[in-house]
């Protein structure tokens, strides 16, 4: 079989491990693809793509396009700042308007949880999930997890320890899905406020020191703490922040393994991670955004070719 | 059993005809070593690229009897898949294979070798795929088994290994010993 069970990428949840491990062989020759002298091939070349972000995205928005534009895809870009959105219009009426104009795929990222799979209920065309609010980030768990396998040769038996803000992270929820389902043990970390109540319900260990979780894993995804989405005081500051669950290149020198590091950006350097952790060899940051390309061409592939 | 003992009526039954037994595609692969070598005074300048998924095993096989026959040339596998032009016209896209191309293409004779030449869409996706990586000085293909008159596109191989009269109904297999085949033999098949 070389062909997706969904015609939508909504989330992890969904998925088979099988379409996985098909987005993985995939996006192997996809990596390939862009490190050869002429980065570009012609299988998207009829086909036209809207880039429908609602929220603020650098990283995901340009691995995205430019994913697109490696698949020679027709690519449109709205951001909600300046558009009609701001005048009143509902999302299916934005949506609509835009679909109107002959675009088959839509890549979008929402504030609210679960507004593709509004969108995958009403409309025809392809859509892939860039984030809907605290819900689930489908392909960075993708790539996350597609970079472990790189790193590690594989993801299956490994251990995983996902550390910080897990109430907010919707990287953390789509990671531990992804994860789960190629047979990775997982550990999530961080202060108790955001560690959601029922994580456990999941089969994720939870570790509130953050030393021992780096002693426990093979490796290490540090997440931000996404102030813009609390409401409330989590913790008293983020220099207590710092102090508690901060890691510095000492910590992970210090261990008897060595250990991978990885972070899905925007790193807020000096907070979750130190400039000199972040930096070390440990690191594997910028391995995710190049696979980023590689793993989002191979969805957009795999999504456009099944009719 | 040698299939030329086998009655005509019994073989239309069985719905498959050998063409080629593994002692004739011994020759045959001969005969298009040397001929390579007619044409190649000097191979310095050359390299082979296989043609994923189904060429590869042929161009191993080119490749190890040039060099029996004092010839080295470096071999490459070249996937084509996503440079084909019915991607979204079929129900399933095509799985991609790997590509191997530890050589530069730019300036070189370059042998492009796949098993079965039908109706010259894989070839014509292989040279877009193949100029990705540079600009050859040129370009040659060798296939297997040459099934004629069923071109959608005006391409035609160089060197060929048996040429074949067939329908676009009928399949052409090819069994060989190094994709895990018990003997070597090319088939035609009369599909159902």
């Amino acid at each position: 079989m070389s062909k997706l069970s969904q015609r939508h990428l909504l989330g992890i949840k969904d998925i088979t491990r099988q379409d996985i491990d098909l987005i993985f062989e995939t996006a192997d020759n996809f990596k390939d693809v862009i490190n050869r002298p002429i980065k570009k091939v012609p299988s998207l070349r009829d086909v036209t793509i809207a880039n429908v972000f609602f929220e603020n995205s650098t990283r995901t928005r340009l691995s995205f396009e430019l994913a697109e534009k490696r698949l020679s895809a027709d690519v449109i870009n709205f951001t909600a700042s300046g558009s009609s959105v701001k005048k009143g219009e509902t999302l299916l009426d934005t949506v609509n308007n835009i679909l109107a104009m002959k675009v088959d795929m839509v890549v979008m990222r929402h504030a609210s949880a679960g507004a593709p799979h509004f969108l995958a209920k009403h409309i025809k065309a392809n859509i892939v999930n860039a984030g809907d609010g605290t819900h689930e980030h489908p392909t960075q768990a993708l790539l996350d997890a597609f970079s472990i396998r790189e790193k590690l040769g594989g993801v299956e038996g490994k251990k995983i320890a996902i550390i910080g803000d897990i109430l907010h992270s919707r990287v953390a929820l789509s990671n531990i899905f992804a994860l789960k389902k190629l047979g990775a043990e997982i550990m999530v970390c961080g202060p108790p406020t955001l560690i959601p109540k029922f994580i456990s319900t999941l089969g994720v260990q939870v570790e509130l020191e953050v030393k021992k979780a780096l002693e426990w894993c093979d490796v290490a995804n540090v997440l931000r703490i996404q102030l813009e989405r609390q409401q409330l005081k989590y913790f008293p500051s983020l220099r207590e922040y710092t102090l508690y669950y901060g890691i510095s290149k000492k910590m992970l020198d210090d261990l008897k393994k060595k250990i991978v590091l990885m972070h899905p950006g925007p790193i807020n350097r000096g907070v979750e991670l130190t400039s000199d952790a972040a930096d070390s060899q440990h690191s594997i940051i910028l391995d995710q955004v190049e696979n980023g390309v590689a793993v989002r061409m191979a969805v957009l592939y795999l999504l456009a070719g099944a009719a | 059993m040698h299939s030329a003992q086998i009655p005509v009526l019994s073989r239309w039954l069985m719905q498959k005809k050998l063409i080629l037994d593994s002692r004739q595609l011994d020759i045959t692969l001969s005969r298009l070593c040397q001929q390579l070598i007619e044409n190649h005074s000097d191979f310095s300048n050359c390299v082979i690229l296989g043609l994923q998924p189904r060429g590869i095993f042929l161009a191993e096989l080119i490749h190890e009897r040039l060099k029996s026959l004092k010839v080295t040339v470096p071999i490459g596998y070249l996937d084509a898949t996503f440079h084909r032009d019915d991607f979204r016209r079929r129900d399933v896209p095509v799985k991609a294979s790997e590509t191997r191309v530890p050589f530069t293409i730019e300036g070189k004779d370059v042998l492009l070798i796949d098993d079965v030449l039908f109706t010259g869409r894989t070839v014509r996706a292989a040279l877009d795929a193949m100029i990705s990586f540079g600009r050859p000085a040129k370009v040659e293909l060798l296939v297997l088994i040459d099934r004629k008159a069923t071109r959608d596109l005006p391409i035609s191989a160089d060197y060929v290994g048996k040429a074949v009269d067939t329908q676009d109904t009928q399949k052409v297999l090819v069994e060989l010993e190094a994709k895990g085949n018990k003997q070597n033999k090319i088939w035609l098949i009369n599909k159902e």
